[in-house]
């Protein structure tokens, strides 16, 4: 049955009227048309499909609609101030830490939650933190690198 | 060219690309401007670049534009899948026009404006294509100077080009730029003869490190990828799949499904498609149709396979022979005789196959997650029985491919859907479960080496038998006085598709012949680096080991138990490459770590540093899976690796803290590239590291804990 659910997404209040139990990930791709967020396994194993969802990453392949209603929910399209990128998204392009890109949104996103929860992490907490986070590239050497960087921007108030 | 057909060069190295015949008018659809074209006939001044047969090349192959805002426009059929091209071709592009990075467009991979290309695989971008478009830069700069010469009065020998100006050599004030020279012309110059290319001393962008010029797409969510491609009445579709391959449908009842408001389905034979306007809708709806399935018994499962290959794999191909084997068996003191196994592995690529595609009009246009834009073109234009200039295969961001988006299975579905709901466009996107069943395994494979040493060291006899992983990176570089290389196939082997998987069989070739390397080594108890110098011959491999060797620092004195290091080192694609790793194995689990990696590798000019290294990190990256995790679970044609809970790909706990990558000094030799390489050395490294860490011997990959376990039993 469907039903109005209101939340808030990258900073708009939006209302859409659909079943609750639909995916967050599909209503995002499909009605919303943000294909930023990436469908990797469906099951929540890769973690390309991380958004925050009242700050917190959470995998968008198994957060229902009705998880999501009446919370704020931030995707890879709304990290930017406009033409001025997050500093995680900034770092990622400064440590090329990314190649194909098809996994960057979700590990951009989940570091983002990260460094929310943890300002100055240590590596081995960037590694606990990120390591439900697949890339098959093999990008993960220079995502370390970018996290950290970000991480100092970030303390630095920038 | 087809699937089918790459594989059969895939395989193996070559020295010249493979290449099917493809005329068009490609200037129809561009606009003014200065269009450079070859005639790949006359190109067999580009290093390399020798016809295998002349009848095979496409009359033109790669071509730019500068364009009348003095941007260029580089048209190439090769694709991004993360590997860095669309960065490394505009370096090579904007040094020799002279004109800055940033003014480079990179057109790829679409059928109506790009000159006919093969695909991008078999690491042939950097050998093959970078020198056609060098070329096509360098002639388009000669062009400019000659129309500025005209413009300005002053002769061509006293006019410089920079940065997208032409100067006069004597006075800068007399200048002219690339777009006012451009305005408003028309100019095709077609190639002839080899335009002066710069010496490496005179390159200001070749040979320095430059960032993606992607990143900022794909960090903000703007790069498209072919299920990001949104249209008008867009339909989801998802397939009726059969539980194993060979599976045969026996009975279906949609109706179901059908009830469901919103659902079209369709029906083509054993081809059952549910459609919807939201994906959820039509897989749910998908999951509604009833079926019945008669399933093939089983021959072997992933045990049991290598036995099935020994059995059925019985074509033999002589690849490398010399002196005599009985010789060299006669004169050798030491005897070794080993057998190497590897099994089925996934290329997991995080996009799964994905295709966006509408078909009106009698033309279909599609984007389509594919290593092979025109080979999916013609793929689709028989499909469909159209002419070609009828499909129109669109630009678009590969999430991965690694060998395994060649073949072309989800755009033939997305094309005889949009046929059925002609007008409306579709998409399908493989789930994991789907991407699992219908990926082109890397294949399992056995090696058989005997071998024979002297007790000083000196390799007498090298019998290499390679079954189902080819003959790439079988070169002898080795010193073998007496060898034979020997590939065995056979038909209807495997109970699912295998292809290419990056530098396809040569992991598992180099993990069998550097295991052996390491084995005759430790016999004589000679240093693993000393004795691969003792027969190494090819100076280019020297110089990749030496330079790995003297980076890692390595020395005869052995770390303190379970510490452990592990030397392999292989060619593939003309580059020859070393890893050096140093492990960590707890005896008590089996449990190995990788501490640290060194990549040396001799890859020719290097035109991207930062692209090299980056490669060269996700090579030993990506190369940690099949060494020590990845393995496809199967019983026949039933694929039980489905998701990433029972496949593992590294982790970021994995992967080792320190990578270091170096590359031989040789800006002046032809460029070779580095995206395949390097993986084929992170098997061998790995078991011979754990070998030295805890003396286990594993013969299988992946080394996992309960095979060290078993062979610490046995040390």
């Amino acid at each position: 049955m469907e039903e109005k659910i209101k939340f808030e997404l990258n900073g708009k209040p939006v209302e859409v009227q659909l079943e609750k139990t639909e995916k967050l990930l599909w209503v995002l791709r499909t009605h919303f048309n943000l294909t930023g967020t990436k469908y990797g396994c469906g099951e929540g194993y890769c973690g390309s499909c991380t958004v925050l969802l009242n700050d917190e990453p959470v995998r968008s392949c198994g957060t229902t609609m009705e998880e999501v209603a009446g919370k704020k929910v931030v995707t890879i399209e709304g990290l930017a101030d406009g033409d001025k990128l997050h500093p995680v998204q900034q770092a990622f392009v400064e440590n090329d830490a990314l190649q194909c890109g098809y996994c960057t949104p979700g590990m951009i996103m989940n570091a983002v939650g990260l460094l929310k929860r943890n300002p100055s992490p240590t590596r081995q907490e960037i590694i606990d933190g990120m390591n439900d986070n697949l890339c098959r590239c093999g990008a993960h050497t220079r995502i370390f690198k970018a996290i950290e960087m970000a991480a100092a921007t970030m303390k630095g108030g920038k | 060219m087809k699937p089918d057909k790459i594989n059969e060069y895939y395989f193996h190295d070559f020295d010249t690309p493979p290449s099917g015949m493809d005329r068009r008018d490609f200037l129809r659809n561009l606009g003014g401007g200065v269009i450079i074209v070859f005639s790949l006939s006359q190109l067999s001044f580009i290093s390399g670049m020798k016809s295998r047969n002349e009848d095979e090349f496409p009359k033109f192959n790669a071509f730019l534009r500068v364009k009348e805002d003095g941007r260029v426009d580089c048209y190439s059929g090769k694709i991004e899948m993360g590997q860095g091209i669309n960065t490394s071709l505009a370096q090579t592009l904007a040094e020799e026009l002279e004109i800055g990075l940033d003014k480079v467009d990179m057109i790829m991979g679409e059928t109506d404006l790009v000159p006919h290309d093969d695909g991008t695989w078999g690491s042939m971008t950097t050998r093959f294509h970078d020198p056609l478009i060098r070329a096509a830069a360098a002639e388009a700069r000669i062009v400019l100077i000659e129309l500025a010469s005209e413009a300005l009065k002053i002769p061509v020998a006293e006019l410089v080009a920079e940065n997208g100006v032409v100067y006069a050599k004597a006075d800068k004030n007399k200048k002219i730029t690339y777009a006012e020279l451009t305005k408003g012309q028309k100019i095709v110059r077609s190639l002839s003869e080899k335009p002066p290319l710069k010496k490496a001393a005179q390159h200001k962008i070749i040979g320095k490190s430059f960032l993606r010029t992607d990143a900022v797409k794909k960090v903000t969510g703007k790069a498209l990828y072919s299920a990001d491609i949104r249209l008008p009445g867009l339909l989801y579709a998802k397939i009726v799949r059969p539980p194993a391959h060979g599976a045969k449908l026996t009975s279906v009842d949609t109706s179901a499904a059908e009830a469901k408001p919103g659902v079209k389905v369709f029906k083509d034979g054993d081809f059952v498609v549910v459609l919807h306007a939201n994906p959820e809708k039509a897989e749910e709806a998908r999951n509604l149709v009833k079926t019945n399935w008669e399933l093939q018994p089983s021959k072997a499962d992933n045990e049991t396979i290598f036995a099935h290959i020994l059995k059925t794999a019985t074509q033999s191909n002589t690849r490398h022979k010399g002196g005599n084997l009985e010789t060299g068996k006669k004169e050798s003191e030491i005897l070794f005789s080993n057998e190497y196994l590897d099994g089925y592995k996934a290329h997991a690529s995080i996009e799964t196959h994905a295709a966006t595609a509408l078909y009106e009009k009698g033309e279909l246009t599609i984007w389509a997650s594919s290593q092979t834009p025109f080979g999916t073109r013609q793929e689709l234009a028989d499909l469909l029985k159209l002419p070609k200039e009828k499909i129109h295969v669109k630009q678009i961001f590969l999430g991965g491919g690694f060998g395994g988006k060649i073949y072309n299975r989800q755009a033939t579905e997305a094309a005889r859907i949009a046929k059925m709901v002609e007008g409306t466009p579709v998409q399908i996107s493989w789930t994991r479960q789907e991407e699992f069943m219908y990926d082109m395994f890397r294949s399992a494979a056995v090696v058989k080496i005997n071998s024979g040493i002297t007790k000083d060291g000196i390799i007498k006899y090298w019998d290499f038998n390679t079954y189902c992983a080819g003959d790439r990176g079988t070169d002898p570089f080795y010193g073998f006085p007496n060898h034979q290389t020997v590939t065995w196939n056979g038909k209807d082997i495997h109970p699912f598709g295998t292809g290419a998987w990056r530098a396809p069989g040569n992991p598992t070739n180099t993990f069998a012949r550097e295991s052996h390397m390491d084995i005759m080594a430790h016999k004589i108890g000679m240093d693993p680096l000393e004795f691969r110098l003792k027969n190494l011959k090819d100076p280019r491999a020297i110089n990749s080991l030496k330079l790995a060797a003297e980076k890692f620092g390595w020395t005869k004195a052995k770390p303190p138990k379970g510490t452990g290091r592990g030397i392999a080192l292989g060619i593939d694609a003309g580059t020859f490459a070393t890893i050096i790793v140093e492990v960590t194995v707890n005896e008590k689990t089996g449990e190995v770590k990788v501490n640290r990696a060194v990549v040396g590798q001799d890859m020719g000019q290097v035109i991207n540093p930062e692209g090299a290294a980056i490669q060269a990190e996700g090579c030993v990256n990506m190369g940690l899976g099949y060494s020590l995790y990845e393995d496809i679970e199967f019983n026949w044609g039933k694929v039980i690796s489905s998701n990433f809970n029972n496949y593992s790909l590294p982790l970021f706990s994995n992967i080792p803290p320190v990578i270091e990558s170096y590359t031989v000094a040789a800006q002046d030799e032809p460029p070779q590239g580095g995206g395949e390489p390097a993986i084929i050395c992170m098997g061998g490294a790995v078991a011979n590291a754990v070998f030295e860490a805890c003396g286990a011997r594993v013969f299988r990959l992946p080394i996992t804990p309960e095979r060290i376990l078993e062979a610490l039993k046995k040390a």
